[in-house]
């Protein structure tokens, strides 16, 4: 019920987003939207010796969506790019402590995971082609 | 309160089965997304219940009883369309699957024989989705150019824009919502239709929010194509319309071909059906047209001056009691007399979705999000709104619990 979605580290991350803005030197940006309910999200990564050095986001949309996205940035900053094709659905919604949304607001929550992952395989497919088939064969579904 | 003025809404619900389920275990459903669908009453539900269980078969072709049947019902519809939106002829009465693929038709077949390159289609920024890409992909092809009539901050449309518009004679066609799915505005359509037919241009009418809410008919509006669906009517789902006036539809060529809008088949020639066949290839939606019948039987008992009037009383209701909410923003015209049984908002900084999870949490169903009207929504510069939109069962207690919804939302946001 929506007492438990609404809570204060949601409202807190969507009014007060972290790591949100610009990334001038990314390495690679990639942007998805939701087609239900129109949400946006960017994701622009600067990797560095194969670690997410620095993450930001742009978007818009509902509360899930976007303190999801905060939350996402705070979680892989200074991991491992490789890790993250290992996230998967449990991952966000453990993250952002929403085990039971319902499957509509499911993909507000999942969007940014999406976007996060198509940025790492874009990052491959530009710098290191060789690896990148089997990185996105290797990316957990989401 | 409970004072009803043009409807016997709690007679009503009786006849709509699902108004009686609960949501969330056991908050009774407050169904206030009536732009995206209407609920369907008994009668609806057994007329197809009725053919599937006793005359079940194909409908024009087989002579034993029971395809007879069906086809006497199955057209039987079509004089009930054709009775009420006042058209002159059933021959000028189409079956689709929805009112987009009415509008579809008549970019595929009147628009790829009439549009030509920098030819112009007149559309505005009120249009649903249904009623902008078709036209794109026609103007894509033939190197045409869409047009979109402005719309004010008030939610009218910007009539001096329009005029100006039509007087280039690359003008083709004027393709209009009569009713905004969004902002409810109902457009000046007799005036619009005027205007371009002053100028020899066909106007299409996109009817899907106004044909279900308020008396029309289409030799007074003059409109040469019309389109609407019955899913939104208290109909199935699965059922649009075409309405083409008769001079127009004779000069049409088929869009779907096969089977059943035929008349002769060679192995290189064809003799086409004819009207309205010719523009239905393949087995129609038999068992929904035959429910819509019913649909159309259930409005004309009710009167659809009535139904109108008990819509202008519950979205004034709603108007008056949602400004009292603190934070909310409302969309489209404040005279409810401009405006059908729709009625869009914002409040403070929750998002659209946010506020639909929070109110179906009180069994309150209402619509959140672009409503397929992307163009609208750049132009309200809102990534979305909320929507309630209202029909012959809501009442005045269900504005209530949905005014009491959304105060509970604005608790949990801190607002």
């Amino acid at each position: 019920m929506s007492d438990d979605i609404y809570r204060e580290i949601i409202l807190d991350h969507y009014r007060n987003p972290r790591n949100k803005g610009k990334l001038p030197q990314a390495d690679v940006s990639t942007h998805d939207s939701n087609p239900l309910c129109g949400d946006e999200i960017d994701i622009h990564l600067k990797v560095e010796q194969g670690k997410i050095k620095d993450i930001k986001f742009e978007g818009r949309g509902c509360a899930i969506s976007q303190a999801s996205a905060s939350m996402l940035t705070e979680m892989v900053l200074d991991k491992p790019l490789t890790a993250v094709k290992d996230l998967a659905k449990d991952d966000i919604l453990e993250n952002i402590g929403l085990m039971n949304l319902g499957p509509a607001r499911i993909k507000c929550a999942l969007l940014s995971l999406k976007v996060l992952k198509m940025g790492m395989i874009n990052y491959y497919i530009d710098k290191d082609p060789d690896s990148a088939k089997k990185i996105q064969d290797e990316s957990k579904l989401y | 309160m409970l004072q009803e003025s043009a409807l016997d809404v709690f007679k009503i619900r009786e006849d709509f089965p699902i108004l009686k389920r609960k949501i969330n275990g056991n908050k009774t459903l407050v169904y206030l997304d009536n732009a995206a669908t209407t609920q369907k009453p008994i009668s609806v539900i057994n007329a197809i219940v009725d053919y599937y269980t006793n005359y079940n078969s194909n409908v024009h072709r087989a002579v034993h009883q029971m395809a007879e049947e069906a086809t006497l019902a199955f057209e039987m519809t079509r004089q009930k369309v054709a009775k009420f939106i006042n058209a002159s002829s059933t021959d000028e009465i189409i079956f689709t699957r929805n009112a987009t693929e009415a509008i579809n038709l008549v970019s595929y077949s009147w628009g790829r024989s009439n549009i030509n390159k920098n030819d112009k289609i007149v559309i505005t920024e009120i249009e649903h989705h249904s009623n902008i890409v078709p036209w794109q992909i026609l103007a894509q092809e033939k190197g045409a150019v869409v047009k979109y009539i402005r719309v004010n901050n008030d939610g009218y449309l910007d009539m001096t824009a329009y005029e100006e518009f039509i007087q280039s004679n690359k003008v083709k066609l004027v393709s209009i919502s009569h009713m905004s799915n969004v902002l409810g505005t109902i457009v000046p359509i007799e005036k619009i239709i005027n205007k371009a037919h002053s100028k020899g241009i066909p106007v299409l009418v996109d009817g899907a929010q106004s044909v279900p809410h308020m008396p029309i008919d289409v030799q007074r509006m003059n409109c040469d194509f019309m389109v609407f669906s019955a899913h939104k009517m208290l109909g199935p789902t699965g059922v649009g319309i075409l309405y083409v006036k008769r001079e127009i539809l004779d000069k049409m060529k088929p869009f779907i071909g096969g089977g059943d809008m035929i008349k002769e088949v060679r192995k290189h020639d064809i003799r086409y059906n004819d009207l309205p066949y010719r523009f239905e290839g393949g087995t129609p939606n038999i068992a929904d047209v035959i429910g819509f019948g019913s649909a159309i039987d259930y409005l004309n008992k009710i009167g659809m001056d009535k139904v109108r009037e008990h819509e202008i009383d519950i979205t004034s209701y709603a108007i008056k009691s949602i400004m009292d909410v603190r934070g909310v923003t409302v969309y489209g015209p404040s005279n409810p007399k401009h405006r059908g049984g729709v009625l869009s908002f914002n409040i403070s900084d929750i998002h659209p979705h946010d506020l639909a999870t929070i109110m179906n949490d009180h069994g309150v169903a209402i619509r959140s999000g672009h409503h397929c009207a992307q163009i609208l929504m750049e132009r309200l510069d809102v990534s979305a709104t909320s929507r309630t939109s209202f029909y012959i069962y809501n009442t005045k207690e269900e504005v209530d619990i949905f005014i009491d919804a959304l105060n509970q939302a604005r608790r949990l946001f801190k607002i």
